[in-house]
This record gives C-alpha cells, structure tokens and sequence, in this order.
C-alpha cells in the first residue's frame, strides 16, 4: 500500500482535499459569454453577407438577449471576485498571456457595442420610442449606415470573447482535465449551438427556425465528435488525465456528465431536430430549452470536475 | 464509581460568567505592509532573552515583540547549546501558549461544599489564604508529609522549595516513574554517574547510532535532533530497533522491525556477537570493567539465533549491525533511550543497554558519551527544612529497592486510605502536570484524587486535571516571567536567562510570586529571604562572574570549562562511582538489592485474539498533553489517530480516516472516537497513537473531543520491581466502530 | 540571480517547524499556509521506504501562475521569485487554478498569497524564516547561479528531482535524495 500524505501545514478551504474555488460564477460566465458570442456571431454572419432578410430574429431580437447575456456573465464574475474593491486593477493593465485578461478586455469592448447594435434596431421593433435627443438620432443612423463594417467588428470581437471561454479552462493545464486543446473548440462551438438554438427558439420566421435547426444539428454533431476525441485523447495521455477522464467513466461524475450534458443536452436535442428535419412537428423552444440546458450543465460539470484533478498528492 | 464522587469533574466552564469578561486574544492579524503584503517587522520589533518551557530540553532562545508589546516570534539564540540558534517546532510555536484564549485567567475556588460542581473567581489572596490555611489545617492535624507535591517543569523548583519547607517529603514527579527513572538507575549502577538531561551522547560525533525506540525526529529534543542530522551528513550509520516504522527508521541504514517486548534479547545477542567474535574494546574493557567473566559466560548461549526465534529479527543481520558497531567503537552510541517505562523490565534492559556501551568503550570517548559540565550557582542560605516524620519508602520497605525519587504510583496508593495504615496522603498540590494523562490508568488517578481533602493545582491552562481541584492558581506563561537561572550541564558549561517578554496577561502570576506569597502566608518567609526574583538571580550571578544585566543583554553565557575531560577514558586511570570503582557489568548494587546482576530476557503476555498492542509515542509538532490546545500547534495536528496496518484494517473492514472508539483488555473504551489511519509503517500485532491528545476539558476549545487519549486505556501496568517505574506498553486494544453505550464506557 | 532551494529528504523529519516559523515571521492566517509536509510511504511492512518532503511555491521558470494573472499581481523578480502584489490582486482565483502544487491560497482579506520565498529577509541577507529555523538544517536557500551558494553545491554533488516536472513549470525546488 502506498501513501502519500500531508500531514501538516495545509486543509486549506476551498483548496483541499481538492480545489473548490471557482462555484456556479465561473461556469455561468462561461455560458453566458459562449451563448453572447453565438448570437453575435450569427447577426454579424447574415449582415455581413448580406442576408438579413434570412436571419431576422437573429439580427434584431436575439440581439437584445446579448447585452443581457453580458451584463449577467460580467456581474456573475465580478460576485465571484474575493478581492472586490481592486476590480478596476483588471483594467489598469493588459496581459496578452492571460486569456482572463484579454476576456475583460473583450467584454469591456464587447459589451456596449452590442448595447448599441441593439439599440439600433430598437425603433423597428418599438415604432413608437423616441431617442429624445438629436444626437442619438445622428449616432443611430450613422451606425444604420455603417452596418457591414459594425458587422465585421462585432463578428471579429464574437470569435475572441467564443475562443476566449473556450479556451480560459484549457489554459489551465495545471488541472488535467481541463489541460486539453480540444476543450476550446469544443465550448466554442457549444457556444455557438446555444447561439442558433435560443435564436430558433425566438424565431416566429418558419424558414429562419429551419434554417437555425439545421445549423444547431451541425454544432450538435461536431460537439459529439469533439466530445468523443477528447475521451480519446485522455486515456491515451498521461496518468493524471487518465484519472480525469475516469471521473466521467465511472467515477463521481459519471451520471451527470453522461445523462444531463450528452443524452439531455445534445442526443435528444439532436434528436428532435432530425425528426423536425424529417417533418414531424416539434416545437422548437423543447430542444432549443435542451440545448441551453446542456450547455449550462457542461460548463457547471467541466468547472467542478477539473478543480478535483491534480497533479499531486 | 459508585457515590456520588466529591471530587468530580467540574465543567470549568461552568465557572461563572465571569470567566467571560476577558476578551478573548485571537492571534492578532498584523497589520499588512510592504509591496508583498508581508510583515516587514525587523527594525521595529525588540527581543528579550527566554528558555523554552514548552518541553525539558531547555533550548534559549529571543522573544521577539513589536512596539505595542505583541510578542510575534520566538527564535533561537546562537550561542545556546541547547538549541544552537533553532528552536524545534514547538519552541517556534511557543507563542501560542501566551496567545492561547482558553488560558486560565484568575484565581478559582471550588465553591460551597465539597462535591458542588462550580468554581468561582477569586482574589490571589482569597486564594492563597484558603490554601494557607488548609495546608495548616492539615499539618497540624496529620503531619506535614499528608500533603504530597506533583510538580514538572522549571517552575517547580520554588514550589517544591516551599512544600519542602513546609515539611512534605512526598514531592514526586512525572519524569522518574513515568520517563528516565529505569535509565537513571542502570546508569548509575553501571557507570556511576546518569546520562542526565540533556542527554550526553556525543551524536554530533558519532560513527554509528543505535537508537532502541527512541524516536528521535518524532521525539523533538532539539539538541539530539540536530545533532543527528550532523552525523547523518558525516555519514553515520544509523541502527534503529522499532517495531513500527519511525521517522528515524526511515533514515537508518539498518531498521530491525522487532518484535515488541523483545529488545533484551536482542541486546545479549549483541553482546554474544560482540564478545565472541572478540569486536569489544579489549583494554577499556580490562582496565574500567568489572565482571566481565560473568558477562562472558551469562551471555555464551545467547546467539543471534537464539535471539531471532524471540525478537523475529534474522540472525545475520543481528551479526551485521553488531559489528558495524564494533566497527565504529569507540564512537557509537547506543541510545539510553529517555521514556523508557515499558514493560517492567524496563532498568535491566536500560542496563543492557548501558553493558553494551561498555564492551564498545563509548562511555567517556568521542562520538560515544562525554561528560558535561555545568555551572555551579549558590543558593540564597535558608533555614534548613525540617525533617520529615515519614517518607514513602516506610511503605515500600522490601520493594522499589533501588528507587531514588517518590514514586507517582506510591502517592496515589497512600492517599486512598487502607485499614493497614494509620496514615494517610490527605492532600496533594499539582505544579505543571496534567496527572490525568500523565499517569497510566487515569481512573485509578481520578479514584485516588477522589479520596483527597483538598487539592490545589497551579497550572497556565484549564486542563484536565484542573477541573477536579479545590484551588486553582492560575500561572502566567515562561514568555511572562522569569525562572531560575538554566544550568544544565553541557559540552560547554552555560548559562541561559528566562526573563517577561512582556507583563503576565489577565490576572496570572509566576511561581515565584506565588511560592513567596504562600510562604509568608504559612509563616515560611524565611525560606523566601529575597525582595523579589530579580533580586536572587542577581545575587547568584554575581557570584559565577555575570549578572543580570549581562544576562538580560546576552541571554545564554557560555563559561570556561573547569576540567579538560570532555572525552576522558582514553587510557587515564578513572575511579567510577560505584561499588567496585568500576564499570560494573556485573551489578553488584543489583546482587545486594536482591536484582538479577546481570540482565536477562523474559518474555511478556502477548495481545489476545482480535487485540492489538498499543503502542505510543511523540508526534514532532506536540508536547505531551500540554500543546494539543495551543492555536499554533493545533493548527498543525488537531487531533491523533490510531495507526492500523492495511491486513487489521482489511480484517475488521475499517477505512482511511474512519472513527472508531477503542477498547482496552480491561473493557475500558475511549472517551472519544479516534481517526483510523491506514499505513504500512505499523505492524500488524500493534496499534500506534501520538500521547496527549483526546481531552475531557470543554474549556480547551480546541483540543476538546479531539482523539483519543493513550493514559486513559493503559490500565495495566507492569511495576518494574527495582525501582518502580510504571511499565505502560503492556495493554491491548480493539475497534468499536459504533458508538458504544452507556454500559460499557467506564 | 536564480534563487533556489533544495530539500534535503534525507535528514527531513517532517517536524514542521519550517510550517510555524512561516506562520509567525509572515503572519500566515490561522488555517492557512505558505508551506507544508507531505509523507509518502511505500511498500509493504516490514520492507517500507519514507521519503519526507518540506513543499511550497516552486517559484517556477515558467510560472503558469503569472501568466494567468488579469492584473499583473503574480509577477516575477529579479532572481526569479514569484510575488503577489496584494493591493493589486483582484482575488480571481485564476492563479490558484493555474498552479500545479496547490502552493497558493486565498488569503481571508480577498488576495491571494503565497511563499515569497521571504524575500524581505533574503534582501537583508538573511535566509528565509523555514531555512533559518530548521533544526536538521535539511533546506538549503541561494542563489543558483553562483556556483559557490550553498544551493548550487547541493544541486551540483547530490541526486535530486524535483516535483511534477510533466507540468512543464521548471521548478525551483530540488528534492535532495
Ligand atoms: N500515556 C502516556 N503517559 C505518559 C507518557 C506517554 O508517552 N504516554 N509520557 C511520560 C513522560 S516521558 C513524561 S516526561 C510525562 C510528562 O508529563 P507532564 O509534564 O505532566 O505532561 P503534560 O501532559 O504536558 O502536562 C503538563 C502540564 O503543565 C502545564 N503547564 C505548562 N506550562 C506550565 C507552566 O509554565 N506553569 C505551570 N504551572 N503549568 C504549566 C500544562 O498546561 C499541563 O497541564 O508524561 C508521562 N506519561
Ligand atoms: N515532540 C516531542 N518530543 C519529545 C517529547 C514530546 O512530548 N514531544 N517529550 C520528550 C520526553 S520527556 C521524552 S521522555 C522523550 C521520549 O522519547 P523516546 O525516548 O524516543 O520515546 P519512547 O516513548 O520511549 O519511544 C517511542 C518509540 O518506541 C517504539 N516502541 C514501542 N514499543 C517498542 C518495543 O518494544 N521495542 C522497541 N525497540 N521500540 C518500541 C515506538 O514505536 C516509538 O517509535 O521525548 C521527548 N521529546
Ligand atoms: S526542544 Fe523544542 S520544545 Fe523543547 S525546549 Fe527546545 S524548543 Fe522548546
Ligand atoms: S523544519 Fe526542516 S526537518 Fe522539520 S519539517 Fe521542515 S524541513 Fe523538515
Ligand atoms: S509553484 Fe505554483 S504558485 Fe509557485 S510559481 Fe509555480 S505555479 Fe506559481
Ligand atoms: S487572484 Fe490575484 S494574483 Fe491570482 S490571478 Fe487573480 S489577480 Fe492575479
Ligand atoms: S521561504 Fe519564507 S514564505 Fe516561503 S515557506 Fe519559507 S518561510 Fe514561508
Ligand atoms: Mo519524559
């Protein structure tokens, strides 16, 4: 029998037996931020190519959810802070190789561009609102105008925050779990999946709903196949990430992982959107509902599981 | 028990209200400075001169505080001997001994009649007048020698100089019955002259240390610790004979996993190897030694092979080690060992022990034993004290012939009163011991207090023992208060000051204070001369050349040896003090008392089924009972746990971590669960627990219900009949997984 | 300048005096600490081996703990010491996720703190408080780019490892075996 034991000097909480720093924040963050960068990005693609008659909802009323999304994520994440009153230390600097650091930076940026893309479909959707001050009417038709170039900005800055929350757990290759690259383009493209699945869920535009079905059944697909390279991945790695691995084959996080993120979130989601695809009547907010879930659950899951693993003791 | 006891068990927390009103002293948060946020203290803080307290070993050291008089660290003093610049972990964390919240805070006085549950606060001269008077009371009544003194540490040398004026003769202490007495006694009837405190091995030195349970590296004495990291750096071969895998085990070169209750045999096996194979010393052995002879032919039949169907241990490795010892003689140590009451036959293995290092000519030579040297300090002329009526060994006359202390065991036998004497113990005052877990089998303690008139206990904190007291003084901590003068002979002879690190907290008072208070209470001022302890210790240093204001500015003085004799048998002619003049290997002390002059082997009781022996020792970061509820120490160990080998734990399905109640041969349960720790460093006929922990008292809010206390489940004792030391490795335990109930739990 | 330590687990005891000494020269919190002791044991009674480890901050060549960092409070020093400005540090957590040895913790007021390797003593020439105290003086403290520093002949004469190299952080603590 073999031990390996501390005997003195540490039972710190939240950092043993096993690290448990970061609780719901930092997943919902996660999710929000992945769920921001989707809508922004599918707006942004169908201005860009100019197809804004096919993406409605897309463009103009999901578009409300993102600042939401946002503002939500940033709070969350500002709650988890233990060091409150030096937040403003986040933007006194940047640090390139800190994804945390370019994330805030990111949001700093993303965050009112989306508030004022929003805002400036706000008059098509509420006829009746009136900016009250002439300048606002400039500024909203001046952004009116540049609609392709904002489009490019807002499509740019969607890939950043998307990889961003992909990649801020893989960056952390001290818990080995987490320490994997396909994590990044796997919650990034789980982000966007969140994106088209809220945005079928809100279309009233028949087409639209097809058209984000068929989109999120592809994200679907390339999530499961990321899914199953990561296990591959794990088991022929080293010893530590075959520990990680075997929390999900098995060990303590095996049930959640397996029936609320793979069957609930991503299965029968899939599911439902191929018997849609085939002419059966579904409605769109079950699976989108499932797909949101599912994402939340995987982010929630990931953020839990990887603070369990480590390299010592 | 079977009445209502008189003395039970007081909730000290039961005490009043007023025993809140003391703000409670956390460990205070300093105040954050610098870039990286860290204490940045050096120029601000001042240091003042200590010795350690938190065990025997004495180590000096500085009191560091900062302006506002918060002691913050202790360190070491470089010129010390003792600790050579580096407290051990508990001297480190000594500082919670002063920070501790849970201290005693005023004087406390058992209230209304005896048996009342409660305790209420007292003035100091409440306090001391109440024992005033009842020690008279007593005295007149019954004879001085009706009260008897426990006393360990520093503090009770004044104490005891107060109750030996008063005329007690019964003044006994933990450290002879229950520690050293076995090894003081074979030394002296061997070598003439003890190991003494701190032990004078010559580790530093040494070519090869052979360490018989003693658990160096767990057992924290600072000097030895260093010293044989020393030797291990100059490549020494380390030899340790355990039948659990210690912390020096595992940086021996040799590691004999005996079986326990065996060493004796092992031992005559060496000696067989060593004298057969002709390895001792032959000229240290013709010119110092006496009864060699005998030796020779008491050990011809004791081979390795012999030895390996008791202890387990394979005869060539029995032959290896015995001669990689003859091949480091002179220096190779056989450690004396310090706890040594283990299973009664515990003076004649000490013995073995002290024989083997006398083949090997270590005694007197570099890298085996040195001979210290101290400084002789006057004392202040008093009356001499009055003669006692009665000592104890009135009624031992044909048994513990060769004890030269008070035995613990026999106070506690002569306070519970008997048909077949006419006098009784009918009082006991308690310095510095936590006697319920000091002594084996605290029941029998507990029923022997039970039988008490009155007791008073001086102590720093609300332990144990505390709760069952009539009186309680409260003492301030050795950060608060000065000592006497530390003496102990060492390579160098030194002096080392203990001086207040600041004023005492709440209404605590030194012993000093206290004793001369008393003393002039009870009309013994006379013993007392002196205005205050500044005013001794000035007047003795004065006398050897230093002063107190020196000693204030340096802490430790290091003084000219008188004798050039550090190592001193190396050829020059030596009278030994003892009978023969000789290193006796054949005892004639023992032959005259009735004892086997030469050691032997005789097996003891083995665990029963479904029993495992209990096996104990020291955890680095603790001292006895006295540390579990300081918070820097607590902090490091909050509780023990019973180390069980993988194949027991397999076998009673126990788990890592797992609580479990312990029960003794004799039915008796532990108070408290104890964490089961699953490891392989522990055989599989035996249990292993750290003393000290598990206590009773709700005041000690950390160590309360924490672990399992050892005292408590030895009840068995084995009495080693040459001089009384209580054999406690003798007691055997198994698993309660479940909370056992009333019935069962004595 | 690269500062350094080297444990000797030949000579360590585990007695943790290196664990108090930090306590009380850095104000370590109750319940929390900048170093610790770890036991490993081997084998099966009466064949176990024990190796005895004092760990804390490796303070890492590669130090993923900086490089996390949104604010720039884990930076590095001349010497390679790895230091948290606390009045900088927003309390993300993100270090402590990043560091492979769980070396960090988060410090009751909201930053987090860690082994600084006592460089305000180490400034003054003195060595840091767990070196300093040691009673088996098994911690060797210096500078590893002086080939006479106590460290470098250690590193240089004795067999060592050093912990979780697969992290890929180049630790600065050597285990002396
Ligand atoms: N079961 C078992 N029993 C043992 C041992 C064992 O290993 N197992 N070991 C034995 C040995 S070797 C020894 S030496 C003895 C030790 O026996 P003790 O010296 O009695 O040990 P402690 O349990 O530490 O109790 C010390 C008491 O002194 C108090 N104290 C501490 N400092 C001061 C002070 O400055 N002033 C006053 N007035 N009080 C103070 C503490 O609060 C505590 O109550 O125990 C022996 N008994
Ligand atoms: N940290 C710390 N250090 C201390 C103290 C403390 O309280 N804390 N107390 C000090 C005092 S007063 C004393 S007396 C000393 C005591 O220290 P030692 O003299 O070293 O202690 P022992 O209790 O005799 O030895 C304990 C060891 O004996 C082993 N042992 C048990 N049974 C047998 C057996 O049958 N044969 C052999 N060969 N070994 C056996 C145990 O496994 C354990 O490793 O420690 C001193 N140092
Ligand atoms: S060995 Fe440790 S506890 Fe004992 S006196 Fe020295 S520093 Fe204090
Ligand atoms: S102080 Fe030294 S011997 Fe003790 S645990 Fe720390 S490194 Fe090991
Ligand atoms: S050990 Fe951890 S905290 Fe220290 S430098 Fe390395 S990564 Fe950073
Ligand atoms: S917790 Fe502080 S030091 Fe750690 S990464 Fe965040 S800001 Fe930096
Ligand atoms: S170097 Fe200083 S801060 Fe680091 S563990 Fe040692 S004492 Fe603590
Ligand atoms: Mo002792």
């Amino acid at each position: 029998m073999n031990e390996e034991l501390i005997v003195s000097g540490r039972n710190i909480p939240g950092v043993d037996p096993h690290l448990h720093l970061w609780h719901w924040q930092i997943p919902l963050y996660l999710f929000l931020g992945g769920l921001a960068a989707g809508l922004i990005f599918f707006a942004s693609l169908y201005v860009i190519m100019g197809k804004e008659d096919k993406a409605p909802t897309a463009i103009k009323w999901a578009s409300f959810i993102t600042p939401l999304a946002l503002v939500v994520g940033l709070g969350a994440l500002f709650f988890d802070l233990h060091h409150k009153l030096y937040f403003w230390r986040l933007y006194t600097t940047v640090r390139l190789e800190s994804p945390m650091s370019w994330g805030a930076w990111t949001l700093l940026l993303v965050t009112p561009l989306s508030i004022v893309w929003s805002a400036s479909y706000l008059r098509e959707l509420v006829p009746s609102w009136d900016w009250k001050f002439k300048w606002l009417y400039d500024f909203e038709a001046w952004v009116i105008k540049n609609r392709k170039p904002f489009a490019w900005l807002m499509i740019f800055l969607s890939v950043i925050l998307g990889i961003y929350t992909g990649i801020l757990l893989s960056a952390f290759n001290a818990r080995p779990l987490w320490n994997t690259s396909i994590l990044g383009p796997l919650f990034l493209t789980s982000g966007l999946s969140t994106g088209a699945a809220t945005i079928m869920w809100l279309s009233k535009d028949h087409e639209e709903k097809k058209l984000f079905g068929r989109i999120d059944l592809l994200l679907i697909a390339i999530e499961i196949f990321f899914i199953i390279h990561m296990f591959m991945g794990f088991l022929s790695s080293s010893q530590v990430q075959q520990e990680a691995a075997s929390l999900f084959l098995g060990g303590e996080f095996t049930v959640p992982f397996w029936t609320f993120v793979l069957i609930l979130g991503l299965l029968v989601p899939g599911f439902l959107e191929v018997l849609e695809w085939k002419g059966y009547k579904i409605p769109a907010a079950v699976p989108a509902f499932l797909v949101l879930f599912g994402g939340l659950m995987f982010r929630l899951i990931m953020v839990e599981a990887g603070q369990i693993t480590r390299y010592l003791y | 028990m079977k009445h209502t006891s008189r003395r039970d068990f007081i909730k000290i927390t039961g005490a009043g209200a007023g025993a809140m009103m003391f703000a409670r002293p956390t460990i205070k948060a300093f105040s954050q400075g610098g870039e990286q946020g860290d204490v940045h203290p050096g120029e601000t803080l001042t240091r003042t001169p200590t010795y350690c307290e938190v065990c025997f070993w004495k180590c000096a050291g500085w009191v560091y505080k900062d302006k506002e008089g918060n002691i913050q660290k202790i360190i070491g003093n470089e010129d010390d001997p003792h600790s050579n610049g580096r407290m051990c972990p508990r001297g480190t964390g000594g500082v919670g001994m002063y920070w501790d919240g849970d201290r005693l805070k005023t004087p406390l006085i058992r209230e209304g009649k005896p048996g009342s549950q409660k305790f209420r606060e007292a003035s100091w001269d409440e306090a001391l007048d109440l024992i005033a008077k009842k020690f008279g009371e007593i005295k007149e009544k019954y004879g001085p020698e009706s009260v008897a003194v426990f006393s360990h540490g520093t503090g009770g040398k004044m104490i005891t100089h107060l109750m030996k004026a008063y005329g007690s003769s019964f003044i006994a202490a933990p450290s002879f019955a229950q520690c050293r007495g076995p090894r003081q006694v074979a030394f002296l009837s061997t070598f003439g002259e003890e190991v003494m405190s701190p032990e004078r091995t010559d580790i530093r030195d040494t070519k090869c240390l052979v360490l018989i349970g003693s658990h160096i590296g767990e057992n924290m004495h600072n000097g030895q610790i260093q010293e044989m990291s020393e030797a291990i750096d100059k490549g020494a071969t380390i030899i340790t004979v355990d039948p659990r895998y210690s912390t020096a085990a595992s940086h021996s070169k040799y590691w004999l996993p005996i079986k326990p209750a065996t060493d004796i045999a092992l031992l005559l096996a060496w000696m067989h190897v060593i004298i057969n194979e002709e390895l001792y010393d032959k000229k240290y052995v013709e010119k110092y030694t006496y009864g060699f002879k005998e030796l020779k032919e008491h050990v011809k039949d004791k081979t390795p092979e012999w030895a390996y169907g008791i202890t387990t241990i394979p005869p060539d490795v029995i032959r290896k080690t015995a001669r990689e010892m003859a091949h480091a003689a002179p220096a190779v140590i056989v450690h004396p060992g310090r706890h040594v009451v283990w299973y009664g036959d515990d003076t004649q293995r000490s013995r073995a022990i002290a024989i083997l290092n006398a083949l090997l000519g270590s005694w007197g030579r570099r890298g085996g034993f040195f001979v210290p040297e101290g400084v002789p300090l006057p004392k202040w002329p008093v009356p001499d004290y009055p003669k006692p009526k009665r000592t104890w060994k009135d009624f031992y006359k044909d048994q513990y012939g060769l004890a030269f202390e008070v035995l613990t065991s026999a106070v506690c036998d002569l306070s519970i009163p008997d048909p077949s004497r006419d006098w009784d113990i009918k009082a006991w005052l308690v310095y510095g011991t936590n006697l319920t877990a000091s002594l084996p089998d605290t029941n029998a303690t507990l029923k022997a207090i039970d039988n008490l008139d009155f007791l008073v206990v001086i102590d720093t904190m609300p332990m144990d023992i505390v709760s069952y007291a009539d009186v309680v003084l409260p003492e301030c901590t050795y950060l608060e208060r000065y000592d006497g003068i530390r003496t102990s002979p060492h390579r160098v002879p030194n002096m080392a000051l203990r001086m207040p690190a600041t004023e005492p907290l709440y209404n605590s008072k030194p012993n000093w204070w206290i004793a001369k208070q008393l003393a002039e209470k009870m009309g013994l001022g006379d013993y007392f001369p002196w205005k205050d302890i500044e005013q001794l210790l000035d007047w003795q240093l004065k006398k050897v050349g230093s002063s107190l204001e020196e000693m204030k500015r340096v802490g430790v003085k290091l003084m000219k040896r008188e004798y050039d004799d550090l190592y001193f048998l190396n050829g020059e002619d030596y009278e030994f003090n003892t009978n023969t003049g000789k290193i006796e290997l054949y005892s004639t002390d023992f032959a005259a008392a009735g004892f086997d002059p030469l050691p032997d082997y005789t097996p003891h009781p083995e665990p029963p089924p479904g029993f495992y022996r209990l096996n104990y020792g020291r955890a680095p970061m603790h001292t006895f009972s006295r540390t579990a509820n300081n918070p820097n120490l607590w902090e490091l160990r909050k509780e023990n746990s019973v180390w069980v080998n993988p194949k027991v734990a397999k076998l009673w399905d126990l788990k890592n971590g797992q609580y479990v109640w312990l029960k003794n041969q004799d039915g008796v349960v532990s108070s408290f669960p104890v964490k089961v720790r699953i490891t392989e460093r522990i055989r599989w006929d035996s249990v292993y627990m750290v003393h000290g922990f598990g206590h009773k008292e709700k005041q000690l809010t950390r160590a309360y219900g924490r672990g399992a206390s050892d005292s408590e489940l030895i009840t068995k004792v084995a009495m080693d009949p040459i001089m009384g030391g209580t054999g406690m490795r003798g007691n055997f335990v198994t698993f309660l997984t479940e909370k056992p109930g009333k019935e069962v739990a004595s | 300048m690269r500062y350094a330590m080297a444990i000797d687990t030949k000579k360590c005891v585990g007695c943790s005096d290196c664990v108090v000494a930090c306590q009380t020269e850095n104000n370590v919190p109750m319940g929390f600490a900048r170093d610790w002791i770890v036991e490993s044991v081997a084998g099966t009674y009466p064949r176990v081996e024990m190796e005895i480890r004092s760990e804390r901050c490796n303070h890492c060549e590669d130090a993923p703990c900086v490089r996390c960092c949104p604010t720039g409070a884990s930076h590095i020093i001349e010497g390679g010491v790895v230091l948290v400005k606390h009045d900088a540090c927003i309390g993300c957590m993100a270090c402590i996720e990043a560091c492979p040895y769980d070396a960090r913790y988060p410090h009751p007021d909201g930053y987090v703190d860690k082994c600084t390797f006592c460089i305000h003593r180490v400034d003054k020439g003195e060595d840091p408080a767990c070196v300093a105290v040691c009673p088996t003086h098994c911690l060797h403290f210096g500078d590893l780019d002086d080939p006479n520093s106590d460290v470098s002949k250690v590193v240089a004469e004795r067999k060592w490892k050093v912990l979780a190299p697969e992290a890929g952080t180049k630790p600065q603590l050597y285990f002396l075996m």
